[in-house]
């Protein structure tokens, strides 16, 4: 799962440069103000551990075995920001001294292993160890669960990654430039192996180890458990320091009218009218590599259409005339209602806590 | 011991040695006497990067042959051994990606280049040229990483990245790190070692992932102890938070001939792959 250079274009590389920095930002000012003055050796060892973890043969059922990255355990022990600093960390060096993963890629890898990987691994152990005790088998099970969750979640951002490649980035001749498998192929190829080996040695590896931890050293566990902000990050929490992220989910909302720069419609995104109209034809084909779309919509397309009408179809209400701001408009409205259901979520989360969780 | 018991603890054993050997092996190296070597760690930080980026922009292939002609070249003026450079990068770059890069031959469309006899599949022209893309970028993007990392100690790497006003923490916590992954490779292998040498029989597979859970658990519960160690020690020292790195590099007039060659080698090579 570490992307090499040369699989990616310097375009997306870049972008996923730009998407892991916010969170490296906002996580050494969670991590700093939770760690203080021990910042520096916690997560230098930390990431040095991830590190050694990551050479360990795992051996799984049927006589395989696979590698682990560590990224549930380091989320389950310190919490997601010391945990997205950790595996950053034990990326670069790998990236710098032993070539495995690129360096024009470390973006990418730090952005599907370190930081989608650690907030994924979050997000299913707290759910799935919600109110549990510390020594409970359902928190090493939890830990397993993230850990599978969070490769695979790194391994479909990867695969989804190699995917884009051939379908922006070819030569005068059309031979793709970097990763060369589309989408139907990079995402099989890819999920395949992970969902059936190196996911269960994430499982292996995780579970194993928080159990291991629950009979030898359970105060490790607290942190994650969000009782203790040390050494963890779990309860150091603030709107001010997830500015960053605010900041950079703004500025994505503010160039959503970018996509009315983009030639003709979204490959795919056709509707059933298009298909009888000539331009939009020329449209479909110029976009399908010349192939000429069928001499009228397909009857499932037809008959599917009319089952839902969108309040605002084409991201333009009827009362905006400005594209541009249709588009803007449209991109606040999508936002805040992702927020909003996560809000409600949390706070349904919370109350079923409050109601079970005091047995842990 | 079963032959697959064998097998698990030592290839844990082996992938952990081989790391430390390689780690051991780059410190060795960095210290020749070779061109590249005593150059300014800043300049060869700037440079390796600069053309990974050119490898990575370029988008024909006499560009990224003439690069890795340069990067081979590279090698030879810092007089590394091109048998390190085999065994230690190529053997394994080439085969896996020259496994992930072969079916593109068959499922990139494109104009029919030859047919496989048994198979029937059809090879196209845009496949092949794709495939040379990939294995062409990975090799060099990969060799030009090789010599940076070969002639020049880990630390002066780490201490070069301030060029790109990477933070002085960061700087401090990288450095840091590599210091305990040789310490954790060790304490690891030593644990591994001892398992083996008490091991009579054949594991079962759940006691083998027993084994190395609990491998997994006693050396993280050391790394937070040694972090803790680590802070005592630096506190006593009067570490109070704040992280300095003393900027011990001087640039001389061959460093900025180096660095002038290097900038007019990238723009060229840019210029190349864009043409």
């Amino acid at each position: 799962m570490h992307i090499p250079d040369g699989y990616l274009s310097p375009v997306t590389s870049a972008v996923l440069y730009a998407g892991a920095a916010p969170f490296w930002y906002a996580a050494l000012r969670q991590v700093r103000r939770a760690l203080h003055t021990r910042l520096v050796p916690l997560l230098s060892l930390f990431a040095a551990f991830s590190f050694v973890v990551m050479m360990f043969n795992i051996p799984l059922p049927g006589g395989t075995t696979g590698h682990a990255t560590g990224v549930a355990l380091a989320t389950v022990v310190l919490g997601p920001w010391a945990s997205v600093l950790a595996i950053s960390v034990a990326l670069a060096i790998q990236a710098f001294f032993f070539g495995d993963g690129g360096i024009t890629t470390l973006g990418a890898n730090c952005f599907n292993m370190a930081v989608a990987g650690s907030l994924a691994a979050w997000a299913v152990y707290r759910a799935a160890a919600a109110g549990s005790a510390l020594a409970s088998p359902r928190r090493a099970m939890a830990a397993g669960l993230a850990g599978y969750v969070a490769v695979n979640v790194a391994a479909l951002l990867t695969a989804i990654e190699f995917g884009l490649q051939p379908m922006f980035f070819v030569d005068a001749s059309g031979a793709p430039l970097y990763a060369p498998y589309p989408l139907r192929i990079a995402v099989p190829a890819m999920m395949l192996g992970h969902l059936t080996v190196a996911g269960f040695a994430e499982l292996a590896v995780s579970a194993g180890v928080v159990a291991f931890l629950q009979r030898s050293d359970p105060s490790l566990l607290q942190a994650g458990a969000g009782r203790r902000e040390l050494p963890a990050s779990g309860g150091a929490r603030g709107a001010g320091s997830l500015r960053p992220l605010w900041a950079a989910l703004g500025v994505l909302m503010v160039l959503a009218p970018l996509g009315i720069l983009a030639a003709g419609t979204a490959w795919g995104e056709w509707a059933a009218e298009d298909f009888a109209d000539p331009a939009a034809r020329q449209e479909i084909a110029s976009a399908s590599m010349g192939h000429q779309p069928p001499a009228s919509a397909p009857s499932g397309l037809e008959r599917l259409s009319s089952v839902w009408t969108a309040p605002w179809p084409d991201y333009a209400p009827g009362f905006v005339r400005s594209a541009g701001f249709g588009y803007l408009l449209s991109s606040v409205v999508g936002v805040g209602l992702v927020i909003l259901v996560f809000l409600a979520f949390d706070r349904l989360a919370r109350l079923w806590r409050g109601a079970g969780g005091t047995a842990g | 011991m079963s032959k697959r018991s064998r097998g698990y603890l030592e290839r844990t054993l082996d992938a952990l040695l081989e790391v430390m050997d390689r780690a051991g092996e780059a410190e060795r190296r960095a210290a020749d006497r070779g061109l590249l070597q005593r150059l300014d760690p800043r300049v060869k930080v700037v440079g390796a990067l600069a053309l990974i980026l050119a490898v990575a922009l370029a988008r024909n292939l006499a560009t990224l042959i003439a690069l890795l002609l340069f990067a081979i070249a590279g090698v030879a003026v810092a007089r590394l051994p091109f048998r390190l450079l085999a065994t230690r990068l190529w053997i394994g770059t080439l085969a896996l990606t020259g496994v992930i890069a072969f079916p593109a031959l068959f499922t990139t469309p494109g104009d029919a280049w030859f047919r496989l006899p048994v198979l029937g599949w059809t090879a196209t022209a845009q496949g092949g040229t794709s495939a040379a893309y990939l294995l062409l970028r990975v090799v060099t993007a990969a060799t030009l990483a090789f010599l940076l990392v070969f002639t020049t100690p880990w630390t002066h790497v780490l201490k070069a990245l301030r060029v790109f006003r990477v933070p002085a923490v960061a700087v401090v916590v990288l450095g840091m790190t590599w210091r305990y992954i040789l310490l954790l490779l060790q304490t690891a292998h030593r644990m591994f070692e001892a398992r083996r040498s008490r091991a009579v029989g054949p594991l079962p597979g759940r006691e083998r992932r027993r084994v190395t859970a609990a491998a997994g658990g006693v050396l993280l519960d050391r790394s937070v102890r040694l972090s803790q160690d680590v802070y005592l020690a630096m506190q006593s020292r009067g570490f109070r938070g704040e992280v300095h790195v003393a900027d011990e590099f001087r640039m001389r007039a061959s460093d900025w001939a180096a660095l002038g060659a290097f900038a007019g080698l990238t723009t060229l090579f840019v210029w190349m792959g864009w043409r």
